[in-house]
């Protein structure tokens, strides 16, 4: 599994993908973080970049993962990988790994955004830390399902597309809570991935919510392997 | 050192395999041979791993593929049909990224630099895998399957689509590694699995219709010669000429070419040389002979030659 997850993260930066993530990822963020924070100069506008960055997530995390699974089937290398003495689970999570960390160290490099606030202004390094953390499980959760869909296909664009619509399909969830029947509140409180976001924005750091993203990226990473074990049946 | 029992492959209502069988002892290099879409490459890739059988067994050294896969996969070194490579990467990153890969334990530098030797790479081993010709690339491909000193190699139809040259070169390194690997090679050119393999598997549309040493399949082979003639006469007046010469072991019109003439093949024994009687007696009798070619056996023809081989020498048994 590590050979895997050693030679992925090299992938990321031979090929363009790696480098045209880190610098979407990060001017994305910069411009979202200078309208909704420096431009307004509100105390309360640091949650807005979160939740704006949250959106961004949805277009840019699938372009880590969409050739992940997908262009290995295109160009058979996965015959290396499954007839290596390695394991489909094993094969899945060093993929996933290695998108996580390239996810994860982009989004420690943008926290450097918060070193300026703190120059120009007041920030509360609590609620900034709550929310980072938060944001990268909910990361961690969309990463999952970009691999998911990049097992289902050999096209490395439907897989970017797929997975783009299910997760803001996921966001969009969250719309339904409005609704004011209890009953659809409740289930949409429980299952929305921003809902569970909500107490980070208070500075809480919610381990429930963690529990959610983590199980439900769990559950994404299953079903990859599945679809694999599924295909050598086929 | 390999064993196939029974083994079912169906994708959905398409049965690939219908139940083959076979063994593989220590030190052999196995022909797998069969016409495109025979199963071979199914068969071969359910021995790997790659694939999971519908019905049946398969082992690799007493280990079963299905029950304890990892074990298995780590005595098979497998070269399939494309080569898995990662055309980004350089020689020398992907033969490290497989050593890690197969969790080998050989030391490293030495292992690798063994296997350049043997297929010929070291001069490459700084290159760009996209960089590098068909044939390069394909030795890359044996390369990696040797990584580990598996005791099984698995070769799925290494030869295709390299030039005259890097085929002669190919075969020549496969022979070389079957003095210390147990080999499966598939194929569907007949030339090859004669020059290289002890035994022959032949298997068409799922099913194996001969599982014979390689002196067989030559019988089967080289026992006949064959020629196509185009002959300017009547057809009867020719074919009881044709009859007629010793050395003719039959004959038979296989088509009229145009007003004129009409091609006949013929078939004699391989030491006997018929085309100078052929000439000789269509002269006396004034037809013309505008054609004459060699003609190659076709794997069709093999199959029908070793089959009902087989079944001769088993009706001679139950006598």
């Amino acid at each position: 599994m590590f050979a895997i997850y050693k030679r992925e993260l090299k992938a990321y930066f031979i090929s363009p993908i790696g480098y045209l993530f880190v610098g979407n990822f990060l001017a994305v963020s910069g411009l979202l973080f200078s309208i909704c924070t420096l431009q307004r100069q509100e105390s309360s506008s640091v949650a807005d970049y979160f939740q704006y960055l949250i959106y961004a997530f949805a277009i840019l995390l699938p372009l880590l993962t969409m050739k992940s699974l997908s262009e290995e089937r295109r160009t058979k290398s996965e015959q290396l990988l499954m007839t290596s003495p390695v394991s489909v689970t094993g094969i899945i999570v060093g993929k996933y790994l290695a998108a996580l960390s390239v996810f994860g160290a982009v989004l420690l490099a943008n926290s450097l955004n918060f070193v300026l606030l703190e120059k120009f202004g007041n920030a509360n390094g609590t609620l900034i830390l709550s929310n980072l953390i938060c944001l990268f499980f909910i990361g961690a959760l969309f990463l999952a399902v970009g691999i998911f869909f990049s097992s289902l296909t050999e096209d490395t664009l439907v897989s970017a597309i797929t997975s783009m619509d299910v997760i803001f399909v996921m966001l969009a969830v969250n719309f339904l809570s409005d609704i004011s029947i209890s009953w659809v509140k409740k289930i949409v409180d429980f299952i929305s991935v921003l809902a569970r976001y909500e107490p980070f924005t208070y500075g809480i750091l919610d381990v429930t919510s963690i529990i959610y993203y983590v199980s439900l990226a769990a559950v994404f990473l299953f079903f990859a392997v599945r679809v694999y074990e599924r295909r050598r049946w086929a | 050192m390999i064993e196939f029992r029974n083994v079912y492959k169906d994708y959905g209502q398409n049965h690939a395999l219908k139940g083959i069988s076979f063994k593989v002892e220590k030190g052999d290099i196995l022909g797998f041979l069969g016409p495109n879409g025979a199963g071979k490459s199914t068969a071969l890739n359910i021995l790997t791993g790659y694939l999971s059988a519908t019905a049946g067994e398969a082992f690799v050294d007493g280990v079963n593929i299905f029950e304890h896969p990892i074990e298995a996969k780590k005595m098979i070194g497998f070269l399939p049909e494309q080569p898995p490579l990662y055309p980004d990467m350089r020689v020398s990153e992907y033969l490290n990224f497989v050593y890690d890969l197969k969790g080998c334990t050989l030391p490293k530098k030495q292992h690798l630099s063994e296997i350049c030797d043997v297929v010929k790479i070291s001069h490459v081993y700084d290159r760009l895998i996209k960089n590098l010709s068909k044939g390069y690339k394909q030795r890359v491909g044996i390369a990696q399957a040797l990584i580990g000193s598996p005791k099984v190699l698995v070769f799925d139809e290494p030869t295709v689509g390299l030039d005259p040259k890097q085929i002669i070169e190919i075969r020549n390194l496969v022979k070389l590694l079957g003095k210390d690997h147990t080999i499966i090679l598939s194929s569907h050119i007949l030339p090859e699995v004669q020059q290289v393999c002890s035994k022959v598997v032949v298997i068409n549309e799922g099913l194996i219709v001969a599982n014979e040493s390689i002196e067989t399949l030559a019988e089967a082979v080289e026992g006949t010669r064959r020629h196509i003639a185009k002959i300017c006469g009547p057809e009867a007046e020719v074919m009881k000429l044709l009859g007629s010469i010793p050395a003719i072991r039959s004959a038979d019109v296989i088509g009229k070419q145009d007003a004129n003439s009409i091609s006949y093949l013929i078939e004699s024994d391989e030491r006997i040389d018929a085309r100078i009687p052929l000439f000789g007696a269509l002269a006396a009798k004034g037809y013309a002979l505008i054609g004459l070619e060699g003609v190659e056996m076709s794997l069709e023809d093999v199959f029908v030659r070793l089959v009902s081989n087989k079944e001769k020498r088993q009706s001679a048994k139950r006598r």
